[in-house]
């Protein structure tokens, strides 16, 4: 039944995902804490896992003309040379490491969030 | 797709695009995630786009780069396919689901929630 819970927890992460709110950083804790992957391989099935919907989400975002072109290569190839770097680096890293080093990143980001958060409740008031 | 060119653009504009890219594409390599995290502000507040522009466009730059790391890793030794493919189904379907519930829902408390379960896997995993 172990497959099931791989449904789920993807399942999360695309609902997240799909409102805009960064599935990634749900799945990977709970492929990582939850269903006790090691840590690279949690990272490398959210990779992977997020293509399929992406090249969905793209085709639909470009027929409704959501997807501003203006220097888009720019902005990707910039990443691309960047993620060889990241990579690299993640794979030099020992995954007990790396996890607090990606936890560390996840509470950072929760912070900012949630501050956007109050920022925009005293906005509105 | 609206726009001019891909590759030309305003200095300034050009270097918050590469910087913005470059740091996305850090964070995906290393972490294999959270780009979006850094484009969708990017875009949003510092090249004023439109939100479901931002959003939209940050997926179109998150693919590529999640292909490229997802080609890293598994050439690396990090893959499965069982937990891979049903992974990817789930997230499909989620995927589905939270673009249709995007326009029912309001996000506030839903991304107060979303911050919280954050912070507390980012708590568990930094330190236990």
């Amino acid at each position: 039944m172990g497959w099931l819970w791989f449904i789920l927890a993807g399942t999360l992460g695309g609902v997240l995902g799909g409102m805009g709110m960064g599935g990634g950083t749900v799945l990977i804790p709970i492929l990582s804490v939850a269903l006790n992957m090691p840590q690279h391989l949690a990272q490398a099935i959210n990779l992977i896992s997020f293509v399929p919907m992406a090249v969905a989400a793209v085709i639909i975002h470009a027929k409704n003309k959501l997807i501003k072109t203006d220097g888009l290569l720019a902005i990707i190839i910039s990443g691309l040379v960047f993620c060889i770097l990241g990579s690299f680096i993640a794979k030099n890293i020992d995954a007990s490491v790396l996890r607090r080093i990606f936890g560390g990143f996840l509470t950072v980001l929760s912070v900012i969030e949630f501050y956007g958060i109050l920022r925009k409740k005293r906005a509105d008031k | 797709m609206k726009g001019k060119s891909l590759i030309k653009t305003k200095p300034k504009t050009a270097f918050i695009k590469l910087f913005a890219g470059a740091l996305a594409g850090l964070v995906n390599g290393l972490f294999g995630g959270g780009g979006g995290m850094i484009i969708v502000p990017s875009l949003k507040h510092l090249l004023h786009y439109e939100t479901d522009v931002s959003h939209a466009t940050a997926i179109a730059v998150i693919l590529p780069l999640s292909v490229l790391s997802g080609i890293f890793y598994t050439v690396f030794g990090n893959f499965e396919w069982g937990p891979t493919l049903f992974t990817s189904v789930g997230v499909m379907a989620g995927g589905i689901f939270g673009a249709v519930l995007l326009k029912r829902l309001t996000s506030k408390p839903i991304t107060l929630i979303f911050s919280a379960v954050m912070a507390i896997a980012g708590v568990k995993m930094l330190f236990f």
